[in-house]
């Protein structure tokens, strides 16, 4: 008897989750939102995996000018990263996004050329990676301090030339020092791609917005994005695991026998 | 014997604000700023004058209780993940993963889109007391932001806990101290001083995910901020008045764990 009371409990409490059936909500073909969903995360780890290189490129420059350049170049990168690290990303993709385009449009018509249509796609890398590039600045500057510098001055005594350098000695020796923070920047690249659902753009979360509203099954959607994204980390925990290890090839590891 | 201008040269040498380079920096900065107040338009702003208080009293009071109640679901959530029995630790590590593995703002559309459809369904909790809270918006915003505060916390705690010497909890159980006590006056304390600096940078970001709130209908600086781009279409200047405001934020949030970190007596070896 208890077990049936229970039962109905749970029933009554589980009803509003169960109208209609998870699965046929979750189905790929389009009575069903489940494709929406994967093509909102493929255009998620589009605009991450984008947005990612961009911070890297612009962060690898940022550290080199923080560490090497002239007093104007330093002091205009410190400016750079408080900046944008003290600043809200949503305002910042908003101010990006709209001064970007703007300021795009303007020169075009300046030059004679007509509007066009910024690309969702490519704003958000755009943006993203500006905000990233602060960030990863900071860890590959940290990094490349790590790095013990005799290296660096051998590699210079040698005469070898700036761009060689920095493929052969520096960003090999600084990656087991970096892949720490850089990894957090991954984790947080695909996640800050849901704040381009504020801007409209159809990524993951916007995806889930729309199939949400329109079927009412707030529940469902929600927790089936979540278990996306969550996927999509722990995925990408795993891999980073495998590329730290390849990283510290050849490495005496402290802890003991790794 | 030293002669005026040396002697100002000196001084501008032990200043860092003072070189040359600086200074026509600093030049350029205000030249700008100054274009910016006279070329742009803000004669929106006094309409706005009220509401933007309004709302930016509103973003400091939420940030304000979700670092407070996250940080203390931090504590135990930090500690069942050092020293607690399985079935205590492995929720606490799995709440820490799963809210640091998705979006907060899907955090915060599933607690208001999903609670809040699923709240009216049920009529004991439509005649309850606590129903005219829950049909608004904020009280979802606070505990989405605070669960996602103490997910990041608790992590931090739980280095911190760790870290603690040992030596220092066997010593405190060899003065036959309560396992309570000891917590109180010596793990707690310690642990607590070692997190403070990370503190600091996660203050700084509940900051920074504070205007997510304003998607779910919660009017914060930043929410009144979208309002005037809508209502009058100035799209830049409301987005660059904000950002003064959120830097001005954390610089007072930074200066004052800085007043709080130089309480702490420490000691360097």
């Amino acid at each position: 008897m208890p077990n049936l009371v229970g039962r109905i409990a749970m029933e009554a409490l589980l009803s509003p989750l169960l109208q209609v059936s998870t699965m046929d909500l979750l189905a790929l073909s389009p009575p069903g939102w489940g494709g929406n969903l994967l093509r909102g995360l493929m255009n998620s780890v589009y605009i991450a995996a984008g947005a990612y290189a961009l911070g890297l490129l612009i962060g690898t420059g940022g550290a080199y000018g923080k560490l090497y350049g002239g007093p104007v170049v330093r002091d205009l990168l410190e400016g750079y990263t408080t900046l944008v690290r003290a600043v809200p990303e949503l305002v910042l993709i908003l101010l990006i996004y709209f001064a970007g385009a703007d300021l795009i449009n303007r020169l075009l018509e300046a030059l004679g050329y007509t509007r066009i249509d910024i690309n969702g796609l490519t704003a958000g890398i755009v943006v993203l990676g500006f905000v990233q590039g602060a960030y990863a600045t900071e860890v590959l500057r940290g990094a490349i301090l790590a790095v013990p510098q005799g290296q660096l001055e051998a590699a210079r005594a040698y005469g070898m030339p700036p761009l060689l350098m920095l493929r052969r000695i520096t960003l090999p020796a600084m990656l087991p020092y970096a892949i720490p923070g850089l990894a957090n920047l991954w984790l947080i690249a695909t996640k800050d791609t849901a704040l381009l659902a504020i801007v409209g753009f159809s990524e993951l979360t916007q995806e889930t917005r729309q199939a949400a509203g329109a079927t009412k099954a707030y529940f469902t959607f929600y927790l089936a994005a979540g278990a996306l994204y969550l996927a999509l980390t722990l995925v990408s925990n795993v891999i980073i695991a495998r590329v730290e290890r390849w990283s510290r090839r050849g490495m005496p590891s402290i802890g003991g026998p790794a | 014997m030293t002669t005026e201008p040396s002697r100002a040269i000196e001084f501008a040498a032990r200043s860092p604000w003072l070189q040359p380079h600086r200074l026509v920096l600093m030049a350029i900065a205000a030249i700008l700023v100054v274009c910016a107040a006279t070329f742009m338009r803000w004669d929106w702003l006094p309409n706005y004058y009220g509401l933007a208080l309004q709302g930016l009293w509103r973003t400091i009071w939420i940030l304000v209780v979700t670092c407070a109640l996250g940080f203390m679901l931090a504590i135990p959530l930090g500690l069942a993940q050092v020293t607690g029995p399985w079935w205590l630790s492995a929720p606490a590590r799995a709440f820490c993963t799963v809210i640091r593995g998705t979006p907060l703002l899907l955090q915060i559309f599933l607690l208001y889109y999903g609670l809040g459809s699923l709240f009216p369904q049920y009529p004991w909790i439509r005649e309850s007391e606590l129903w005219p809270y829950l049909r608004q918006a904020w009280p979802y915003a606070v505990l989405a932001l605070t669960l996602s505060f103490a997910a990041y916390e608790g992590e931090v705690m739980r280095g911190a806990f760790a870290g603690v010497p040992k030596g220092q909890l066997e010593a405190a159980r060899a003065f036959g101290m309560p396992r309570f006590t000891a917590f109180r006056r010596i793990w707690l304390p310690q642990a607590i001083q070692r997190a403070l600096p990370t503190l600091t940078g996660e203050t700084v970001l509940q900051l920074k995910a504070t205007p997510l709130v304003a998607a779910i209908t919660v009017v914060d600086i930043y929410a009144v901020a979208s309002r005037v781009r809508q209502d009058t279409f100035i799209i830049y200047e409301p987005l660059l008045l904000l950002a003064v405001i959120y830097m001005a934020i954390t610089g007072v949030i930074i200066f004052l764990f800085k007043r709080l970190e130089a309480r702490i007596p420490t000691r360097l070896g």
